[in-house]
């Protein structure tokens, strides 16, 4: 292999091959940068904005800026820390987040940054949007309250499952979750338990029945380690094709 | 009625439709709006058979028609009226007007009426601002609502009168132009400007039509007639005048360079800033030079067609435009072998939007050209590289072909000689709100606020927001700025306020139409806009607080780090900027000192006074009847 081109972050020298971003860099170089809507086996999307990082002076968004060779990236700063901070509580206060009596509670990737991130309110007023669920499907359903539209699910079908299971509509606040049928209904689609699009969702809007709890809180994903030591893990493996914890 | 199922007829004419588009997935957007002018809504069946015809899944088509406010799942009545709320409709009494049509159409605002006849809402800026206020019946423009006119129209649905039968007369648009200059006092004729680029270079052989032409070999070429109108365009320094600034003969020559078989040209006409109209004359009374700029584009940057992407409130230009384009075929300006040069072959398509703001950014307008949500797009790569499906593509203001167009038949000095050092030419400024001469005037780059204040005879002004509520607001003691890409950059829009109204509440419209046009894709611009416009609700109902203003600085902050696109940027600033201004407006709305809550505890018991009857000052937590 030549010299790979690197890119500072936070003053640390990281390789990059040509066409990753700077997240993808990152994360192969075992640095952690925050992220929510980015997953190491779809393509980036930039939504979420968490992963916002300063480049040369410009911030962007980590998961889709391309890492070009010498550039000089801020990340762990208090100020980016502080604006994803505020981010999250966005995202707590636009959908109704019931942490406590969360099934997804420990395993979900918001309410593990709100931890690292040190949110402790909302710091905004709540929206209390009505969603109410979908529990048409025999053996899944949808709790749309925590939905945070990072469209991971819609990647997921489109790209992996090839269903289009999921799609969006409406726009500004009035974005929301809709399913491929013309009912409208979960039970009407195609989606399998097994659908990679199952598997992904960060928060817990797609729910298998008669599966909760089957993990206590106290020992899940992110009650046993903050997701800034297990992020970092998981995604090159990820990215590198193979799903087999090491 | 069930929706499950299409009639006969109504399935030949979805058939028709799709067939005219060519069942290709791209032209979805185009496809729904024609249902949905041809239906009324979108109907679940017509989905299902849209879908299967163009293979996409049925979730595609619902998200797009989610997307774009003028298109509807569900009926919205045999007539749907649309009032415009831009703060000048506002001033103008819009809200009074609308009520008055719900009184006589016995009707509540935003619900279809029970025998499905009509409904009535509101809708972001027409741009009918100089001739105010404006309205939509099913899709079609009325400018200069009064209750007289109303009346007029209430009759009409109630008559159940085709809109296409009502009298021509109702939507009579003036195009009020109160000063011309070099651009719309120019006496070209169709295709001079083409003529006088192709004579500036002999087109040999090495300088086919680019499509066919490796970039290697496009920077190569001597100059001949399409670099020699690129150079023009260089050496006229034309900027971009949709805002930005952007040069110009640079995004040409990138297109130009770009590789690719295909190369297009497209003209952004979705001109859905609030309070600008420049567009609307252009389209309505300059349509040639229009197209003569876009097909100039077209020879410089080596493109095979052409879009204009005209918004949807403009609909009834649709016609119009499409004439022009019909004759310009037929003069040999657009098709094959325009004016009989071998391989210089460019024509145009007009796509119509359907409501939704955001479409104006490049490459939002890509993705609905495309048939799609207009979600603007992760950046690099640039639509000059990928734009539309992939290829190559220019996107350029109307304003700025225009201009390109004269470039090419009158050269760049010629051009420069006008304007400043920084903005060569003119500027055509939408010019409404407090003054007596309401309209379009174009100046050189360079002129006063106070100098176009004085032209539209404005007194009294307290403040102009110039570009839209995405611009800048500015006080009286800002009125010798310029207008240029040196002090005052703008799109074109300039609002006039008196000192009769209330900033504030200006800005509160401002926060309104930015919650609801923000598409949605990023999280600090769908959950920020929405939190602005409940801020400025609450100061506006009596309960904001100064930290409620805090929290507006600490959202604009955040918006300008992260928003995706220039909306979310910018929502905050008509509040930032009315609040540097103007804040004793903002101190007399606010009474709380510390903190108060969005909630009314006293207003949350009205509905137990209303269902017991009851309203004596006991039935109120602080002993008070309601006034
Ligand atoms: S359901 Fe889950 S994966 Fe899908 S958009 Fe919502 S939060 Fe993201
Ligand atoms: S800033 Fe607003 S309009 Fe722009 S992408 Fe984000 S949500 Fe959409
Ligand atoms: S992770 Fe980059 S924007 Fe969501």
């Amino acid at each position: 292999m030549t010299d790979q081109p690197t890119f500072t972050l936070d003053g640390e020298e990281i390789p990059f091959a040509e066409g990753q971003t700077v997240l993808q860099a990152a994360l192969t170089a075992d640095v952690y940068i925050p992220h929510l809507c980015y997953h190491p086996e779809f393509k980036p999307h930039g939504s979420c904005k968490v992963c916002t990082i300063r480049a040369d002076g410009r911030n962007a968004a980590a998961c889709t800026l391309p890492a070009r060779a010498g550039m000089a990236v801020e990340s762990a700063s208090d100020a980016l820390n502080g604006l994803r901070k505020v981010l999250v509580q966005m995202l707590f206060a636009e959908g109704n987040h019931f942490c406590p009596a969360c099934e997804a509670s420990g395993d979900c990737q918001l309410q593990a940054l709100g931890y690292d991130l040190q949110v402790t309110t909302a710091g905004f007023r709540h929206f209390y949007p009505v969603r109410p669920v979908d529990a048409s499907h025999p053996e899944l359903w949808l709790d749309f309250n925590r939905c945070i539209l990072c469209e991971l699910c819609v990647r997921a079908s489109n790209e992996v499952d090839g269903k289009s299971v999921f799609g969006l509509s409406g726009r500004g606040a009035g974005k929301h979750l809709i399913v491929n049928a013309l009912s409208g209904r979960l039970a009407d689609t195609d989606i399998a338990v097994t659908d990679k699009a199952v598997e992904v969702c960060p928060v817990g809007v797609i729910l298998k029945k008669r599966d909760g709890f089957a993990v206590p809180i106290g020992q899940r994903r992110f009650d046993r380690s903050p997701i800034s030591a297990q992020a970092a893990r998981d995604a090159p493996r990820a990215a590198r094709g193979s799903k087999e914890d090491a | 009625m069930s929706t499950d199922s299409l009639t006969v007829a109504a399935a030949a004419a979805l058939d028709a439709i799709l067939e005219r588009h060519g069942r290709r997935p791209e032209q979805l957007l185009q496809v729904l709006r024609e249902i949905q002018e041809h239906a009324g809504h979108v109907p679940d069946a017509a989905q299902l058979r849209i879908a299967r015809a163009l293979g996409l899944p049925l979730s595609r088509v619902r998200g797009v028609i989610g997307f774009y406010a003028f298109l509807s799942p569900v009926p919205w009545g045999r007539y749907r009226v649309l009032f415009s709320d831009n703060i000048t409709d506002r001033m103008q009494g819009n809200l009074e007007l609308l009520d008055h049509l719900c009184r006589r159409l016995l009707l509540e605002p935003g619900r279809m009426s029970e025998d499905g006849l009509v409904s009535v809402d509101t809708t972001s800026c027409t741009g009918l601002c100089d001739q105010g206020p404006g309205l939509l019946v099913n899709g079609w423009a009325i400018p200069g609502i009064s209750r007289e006119r109303l009346d007029v129209i209430a009759d009409l649905i109630l008559e159940g009168r085709p809109v296409t039968a009502w009298p021509a007369e109702l939507f009579a648009i003036a195009d009020n132009v109160r000063r011309a200059g070099m651009l719309l006092d120019n006496d070209l004729r169709p295709g001079d400007a083409l003529r006088a680029a192709l004579a500036r270079g002999d087109l040999s052989e090495v300088e086919q039509a680019a499509n066919t032409r490796s970039w290697r070999e496009a920077n190569m070429a001597p100059p001949q007639g399409p670099v020699a109108t690129l150079n023009e365009i260089r050496a006229a320094n034309l900027r971009g005048r949709g805002g930005a600034g952007f040069t110009t003969a640079y995004k040409w020559e990138s297109c130009r360079n770009a590789q690719g078989e295909q190369r297009y040209v497209v003209c952004n006409a979705d001109e859905g800033e609030p309070g600008t109209f420049k567009d609307r004359v252009l389209l309505a009374s300059h349509a040639d030079l229009v197209f003569e700029g876009m097909t100039v584009c077209a020879y410089v940057v080596g493109a095979g067609r052409g879009f204009l992407y005209l918004r949807g409130e403009y609909r009834y230009l649709l016609e119009p435009l499409e004439a022009v384009l019909t004759r310009r075929r037929r003069d040999g300006l657009l098709g094959k072998d325009i004016l009989g040069i071998p391989g210089f072959s460019f024509d145009i398509d007009i796509h119509l939007g359907a409501g939704a703001y955001v479409c104006g950014e490049e490459s939002a307008l890509i993705e609905s050209l495309e048939g799609k949500r207009g979600i603007p797009r992760n950046r690099p790569p640039y639509p000059v590289t990928h734009g539309y499906l992939k290829h190559p593509t220019t996107v350029n203001n109307v304003e700025t072909f225009c201009a390109a167009a004269l470039i090419a038949a009158r050269g760049g000095e010629w051009y420069r000689a006008t304007g400043t050092a920084k903005s060569a030419g003119t500027k055509l400024m939408s010019v409404a709100g407090d003054c007596a001469l309401p309209g379009i005037y174009e100046v050189p780059f360079g002129t006063t606020v106070a100098e176009l204040l004085e032209m539209a005879g404005a007194e009294h002004t307290q403040a102009v927001q110039i570009s839209g509520p995405s611009g800048t607001c500015i006080g009286v003691d800002e009125f010798q700025r310029r207008i240029a890409f040196e002090d005052l950059a703008t799109a074109g829009a300039f609002t006039i306020f008196d000192d009769s109204r209330d900033m504030f509440e200006v800005a509160r419209n401002y926060a309104h139409f930015f919650a609801h046009e923000s598409c949605g894709f990023c999280t600090p611009c769908r959950v920020g806009t929405a939190i602005l416009k409940a801020t400025m609700d609450k100061i506006h109902e009596g309960r904001g607080a100064p930290c409620d203003l805090h929290e507006i600085a600490q959202l604009d902050d955040v918006l300008h780090q992260s928003a995706h696109c220039g909306l979310g940027h910018t929502a905050c600033n008509p509040t930032l900027d009315t609040l540097k201004r103007f804040r004793p407006v903002y101190d007399r709305h606010l009474d709380h000192l510390d903190f108060e809550p969005a909630f009314d505890l006293d207003g949350a018991l009205r509905r137990a006074r209303q269902m017991t009857g009851r309203d004596d000052a006991d039935a109120h937590l602080d002993g008070e009847p309601a006034p």
